[in-house]
């Protein structure tokens, strides 16, 4: 397992050198944009990363709710944590890309809205896992793991439905891309799904590892209250 | 600030925050590895 995230780490940093490589250098410079289109090699993959592992995060807090396992929901904390960083830097990136283009940093509209509503229903997911040390904590969180994954797709089809500032899909059957610029989006989109499955695996191994001093701790005090009273029968938490 | 410019506060920016939990994601996992550590002496 160990080596199997090692292998991975190192292929992410080469797919990530290279792919800054063809983002700064081999994709060709936009006409009507300029240089500041290149925010759109960053922008897109991490927004894409981030609703996969919003994805997970929704796959695991179901499978939580039926199995109760503690790795369905370790692997939805860490989803979450790691998915919320994603999705700040979409947030973050898209008004540096507006400010030159439309000449304001943010607008209400759908999509940049949405995005933010998305954004703050996982921090209140990440605050509630945080601060609240109920037993009934992983049930409530996973709740709000499926509510909150409904805003993905209403992210993601926002251009759609309604009308918006936000430019259309450049693939597909709205628009075109220049086969220099989709390689350069491609090799992006496929190191950053590298990087984000990588930090959410170190993240995993991190909340394990967490659970598991959490335990050791518990037992530790468990076996100091019963050395210390020893005629005292224990007693089972309120809780 | 020219376009050069925004485009590289944009890369930047997102390697910084990148990094930065990088980073507090490595100094949790050392601070476990010592609890985990002291918890296996005692």
């Amino acid at each position: 397992m160990k080596r199997a995230f090692t292998i991975l780490s190192v292929l992410t940093a080469l797919l990530l050198v290279y792919a800054l490589y063809q983002a700064l250098v081999v994709a060709p410079t936009e006409r009507t944009m300029g240089e500041v289109q290149r925010i759109f090699y960053y922008h897109v993959p991490n927004a894409w990363t981030a609703f996969c592992l919003f994805l997970v995060n929704l796959l695991a807090s179901v499978a939580y709710l039926i199995t109760k396992k503690v790795k369905a929901d370790a692997l939805a904390v860490a989803s979450a944590e790691v998915g919320v960083i994603f999705c700040t830097i979409v947030l973050v990136t898209g008004p540096i890309w507006a400010r030159p283009v439309w000449g304001i940093w943010w607008t209400w509209d759908v999509r940049l809205t949405t995005t933010l509503v998305l954004w703050l229903i996982y921090v209140a997911y990440l605050v509630l896992r945080r601060f609240s040390d109920s037993a009934q904590t992983p049930v409530l969180a996973a709740v709000l793991a499926i509510f909150g994954a409904l805003d993905v797709p209403l992210v993601y089809f926002s251009i759609w439905f309604f009308r918006t500032q936000h430019p259309q899909p450049v693939m597909g059957k709205g628009g075109s891309l220049d086969p220099q610029m989709l390689h350069a989006f491609l090799i992006n989109l496929l190191a950053f799904s590298c990087f984000g499955a990588m930090v959410c695996w170190a993240r995993y191994r991190l909340e394990m590892l967490h659970r598991e001093v959490d335990e050791l701790h518990a037992l530790e005090s468990l076996a100091g209250s019963e050395s210390a009273k020893p005629s005292m029968p224990l007693q089972r938490s309120s809780r | 600030m020219n376009a050069v410019k925004f485009m590289f506060a944009a890369y930047i920016a997102t390697w910084l925050i990148h990094g930065i939990y990088l980073g507090t994601v490595v100094h949790r996992f050392k601070k476990l590895q010592s609890q985990l550590k002291d918890l296996g002496k005692k």
